[in-house]
């Protein structure tokens, strides 16, 4: 096990090398760049413009740049936005608590309403049941986030009322968030109606984003459980006259879990790439939306740090769920 | 540090809401996160509303819902006849807030003036770069590194600014949201604890809000400063509820999550509007949407060929199609609302034969030529492409083949400014202080014309220069007043622009909030509003 989990931590070298040149380059491959933007309109004078790129450390040979980036790096400094001058890390660790509260609610819903659907669909194979939600499964893959957050948005909370439009609590809470997380730290303030507020806030976002992952979900569950009910090993197990709850719950769905348990784990890539709409929408105070911030005022230090903290935080998570796949199944750390 | 403070506004509210007072609290949903709360290294409105407008004050003041200047932290001032010194005696007793991280010893006096200036113009200043790599744009944009040649004390309660040369403007520059007197008590602090970067982070001022916390792209709070020198606000806590969408935006006022919000989506505008619990304020804006020939080039040298275009785009069709009549067709490069406005210059007639025909006379046959619309969406101008398509098409009519061409944003701001640019640029303008000057001057004189500047159709005329630099020496506004009319006729005359539009600017908010001014500036500010139970 000790040799697998090292084989797999060897990998991540590389990947987080190819991770810092892409996301070095990728920002100064974008046309234009941030001393233009912050002129705007009104413009700049050739002279004042190279001032400008020479305090920023712009005007230098960008093998320069990057091999400065990297030495920084190695010493845990990941640089200061250009625009706010704060350290982008610190800026990270303030925000990511949020999406991170964000994302374990979609991914929790997305798996508790996914897996047991999957599973019905699976077992009722052609029957209504199988096929609406297979269809609903469809729809919500291919649903355009920011068009559907805003009409749950008018729908529950303009025209019924039900949920609050955006943010994480109502404004009337005011306490330390010593935490991040405003379900915990509401609880902590002891303020009442504080929980109920925070998860009220919660509800839309997390539906929102939880909708693409949930469809994936729903359907490679059902795929992997059809393919593995037709095992022989589960015919054995219903002619040994196991109850169909045995069989299907022990020896079926066990198996059937490995390619989902795969699947949720490519569902944080998606998750980060969700929670960019879905935090621009609700007004989410996440890294999604700083990001987007960022890339729009070409802020160089924080798009190139924040995507590599982000990637960091994928492969960590992919990582685990490798692990994972190993303890489920054997014959992975074996090979 | 974040979390102490966090834990002692928290302890403050609690203890108000105990002593049972009820805290009347406005909530303001901004359309973006400040980028810091020290108003000098920033250009942005968004900015300078969480910032300047807010916690600062400065020597001057726009006066509410006006560009007229009125008396701020000083209560008068001399201009020397040869408008070379300005001279400004500061108000007595001003107090910088008090919050949990500054108790200021001192009030505020002739050397936080200085320093407030001193720190963006003079590289030496210990605390000019108090976080590497921070410059001063609007000092800069605006000349003052040229115009200031020095600034001295002559007691606590007087400073005497020293110009290299006339400068009408002067004045309101200093209304400016970069102008904003700081504290040189805190700054100096700050130096001496090692945390000078805090400085944009915990700010103090003289303004009417003190700053109570942020939390980042979330959620800014304010409360107000029982030391104010003006008129105290009217509400306790201003609470800024960071929200980026517009139609997001529009659903929390309707939810009355937050009761006031700026820059609707204009598809919204008629529901809120019909919304009975809502007002929809509105007001010209002070901006300008214009069309820059390259006046370098062939055939747009060429007056005639200017005039001719100008003929053969239909304006209002525009404003129609594109503005749903939230705008208004511009014939001058300064807005309506603004001094010195000439409305005797006639409007450009849109005559498609007409522009035929001198375009014949002129020898242009079979023109070809670019249009360059902007990728994003400004004030001035909702939608670039599609009023570039319309004029493709009026353009059509008259034998002209149009093509419309775009780039990624800085990238358009850019290229836009070469000489050798090929086409003609759609672009716009918003005013910085309300002086004709800020339009003219850095639109369409020659020292703003070339590679850089803001002058995009490169166009230099000695008369219309001239003109501007005479009125910018003089600080007798009715004098001022008839040289800027003449400039316009010039404008007219020789046409470097197809002015495009005025925007009008619209602003929500719940019936329960009263008093509220709309700044033509496009700042918004709360110290007078009020809101009702």
């Amino acid at each position: 096990m000790i040799k697998f989990i090292l084989g797999r931590l060897a990998y991540l070298i590389p990947t987080f090398i190819g991770i810092t040149i892409v996301a070095f380059g990728f920002v100064r491959i974008l046309p234009g760049d941030p001393v233009l933007l912050m002129a705007g309109e009104r413009g700049m004078t050739p002279e004042h413009y190279q001032d400008m790129m020479q305090r920023l450390g712009f005007d230098r040979p960008i093998w320069a740049q990057y091999l400065e980036y990297l030495w920084k790096l190695l010493h845990g400094d990941f640089g200061n936005s250009i625009v706010t001058k704060q350290p982008v890390l610190s800026d990270f660790l303030a925000l990511f608590p949020a999406t991170l509260e964000l994302a374990i609610c979609a991914i929790v819903i997305a798996m508790l309403v996914g897996v047991p659907v999957g599973v019905l669909a699976a077992l009722k194979r052609g029957s209504w049941f199988d096929q609406v939600t297979m269809t609903v499964a469809l729809i919500g893959y291919s649903m355009p986030i920011f068009w559907w957050g805003l009409l749950l948005i008018i729908l529950f909370s303009g025209v019924l009322g039900w949920t609050p439009v955006s943010g994480r609590i109502s404004l009337l809470y005011y306490f330390p968030a010593p935490t991040g997380f405003m379900l915990i730290d509401s609880l902590l303030s002891g303020q009442k109606g504080a929980f109920s507020s925070a998860a009220s806030h919660l509800v839309l976002p997390s539906i929102v984003l939880a909708t693409i992952p949930l469809a994936v979900i729903a359907r490679q569950t059902r795929s992997a459980m059809l393919e593995v009910l037709g095992e022989d090993y589960v015919r054995t197990a219903r002619a040994k006259g196991l109850s169909p709850g045995r069989v299907v719950g022990v020896h079926a769905l066990r198996n059937a879990m490995i390619p989902v348990i795969t699947t949720i784990g490519l569902q944080v890539g998606v998750l980060m790439a969700g929670a960019i709409l879905t935090e621009s929408i609700f007004s989410w105070p996440g890294i999604g939306k700083w990001m987007v911030d960022s890339i729009s005022r070409r802020d160089y230090p924080v798009v190139q740090s924040g995507l590599l903290l982000i990637a960091g935080i994928v492969m960590i998570v992919n990582l685990v769920v490798d692990l994972l796949y190993g303890l489920i199944n054997p014959r992975i750390r074996h090979r | 540090m974040k979390l102490r403070t966090a834990l002692l506004a928290a302890s403050a509210a609690m203890a108000m809401l105990a002593g049972g007072v009820q805290a009347k609290t406005l909530v303001y949903c901004s359309e973006g996160s400040p980028e810091g709360f020290d108003p000098a290294p920033y250009t942005a409105g968004t900015t300078f509303d969480a910032s300047a407008r807010t916690i600062y004050s400065r020597l001057v003041e726009f006066a509410p819902g006006s560009t007229s200047i009125q008396p701020g932290l000083a209560d008068s001032w001399t201009i020397s006849p040869d408008g070379l010194e300005y001279t400004f005696k500061l108000h007595p007793g001003v107090k910088f807030q008090t919050t949990d991280y500054f108790t200021p010893t001192r009030t505020m006096n002739a050397d936080d003036v200085i320093f407030s200036f001193d720190r963006q113009g003079n590289a030496k200043n210990p605390f000019n770069q108090y976080v590497p790599g921070v410059s001063y744009e609007y000092f800069t944009s605006m000349g003052l590194d040229k115009t200031i040649k020095s600034i001295e004390k002559g007691d606590d309660r007087t400073v005497k600014f020293t110009l290299s040369a006339p400068n009408a403007p002067f004045l309101a520059d200093l209304g400016m949201d970069f102008a904003s007197i700081v504290s040189k008590e805190y700054a100096d602090k700050l130096m001496a604890d090692g945390k000078a970067a805090d400085f944009n982070n915990q700010p103090i001022g003289t303004g009417p809000f003190t700053f109570v916390a942020y939390q980042k792209d979330a959620v800014i709070r304010y409360k107000a400063n029982p030391d104010y020198f003006g008129a105290k606000p009217k509400i306790d806590d201003l609470v800024f509820a960071i929200t980026t969408d517009a139609a997001v935006r529009a659903q929390k006022l309707r939810a009355g999550e937050c009761q006031v919000m700026p820059y609707p989506a204009p598809a919204d505008i008629e529901s809120l509007k019909s919304d009975p619990n809502l007002t929809v304020m509105e007001q010209a804006g002070l901006n300008v949407a214009y069309l820059a020939y390259n006046t370098l080039q062939k055939p747009f040298d060429d007056v005639r060929v200017r005039k001719a275009l100008n003929m053969a785009i239909d304006k209002k069709a525009i404003i129609d199609a594109v503005f749903q009549g939230t705008g208004v067709v511009a014939k001058n490069p300064i807005p309506p609302t603004m001094w010195s406005y000439n409305d005797a210059v006639p409007e450009d007639t849109y005559d498609p034969e007409a522009a035929k025909k001198i375009l014949a006379d002129a020898g242009v046959k079979d023109l070809h030529m670019k249009i360059w619309a902007m990728p994003v969406q400004r004030p001035y101008m909702p939608n670039a492409r599609r009023t570039a398509e319309l004029m493709q098409a009026d353009l059509a009519k008259v034998g002209v083949t149009a093509e419309i061409v775009s780039y990624e944003w800085g990238e358009y701001l850019k290229k836009s400014t070469a000489m050798d640019r090929d086409g003609a640029v759609i672009l716009g303008w918003t005013g910085d202080n309300g002086d004709p000057d800020n339009f003219m001057n850095v639109l369409l004189s020659c020292q703003s014309a070339g590679e850089g500047g803001s002058n995009r159709a490169h166009w230099c005329n000695k008369d219309f220069s001239d003109l501007l630099s005479k009125a910018a020496e003089t600080s007798d506004v009715a004098e001022r007043t008839k040289l800027y009319e003449q400039a316009q006729v010039i404008f007219h005359d020789q046409a470097p622009w197809l002015a495009i539009d005025h925007s009008t600017v619209f602003m929500p908010m719940s019936k329960k909030v009263s008093g509220y001014v709309m700044n033509p500036l496009g700042t918004h500010a709360f110290d007078k509003v009020d809101i009702a139970e």
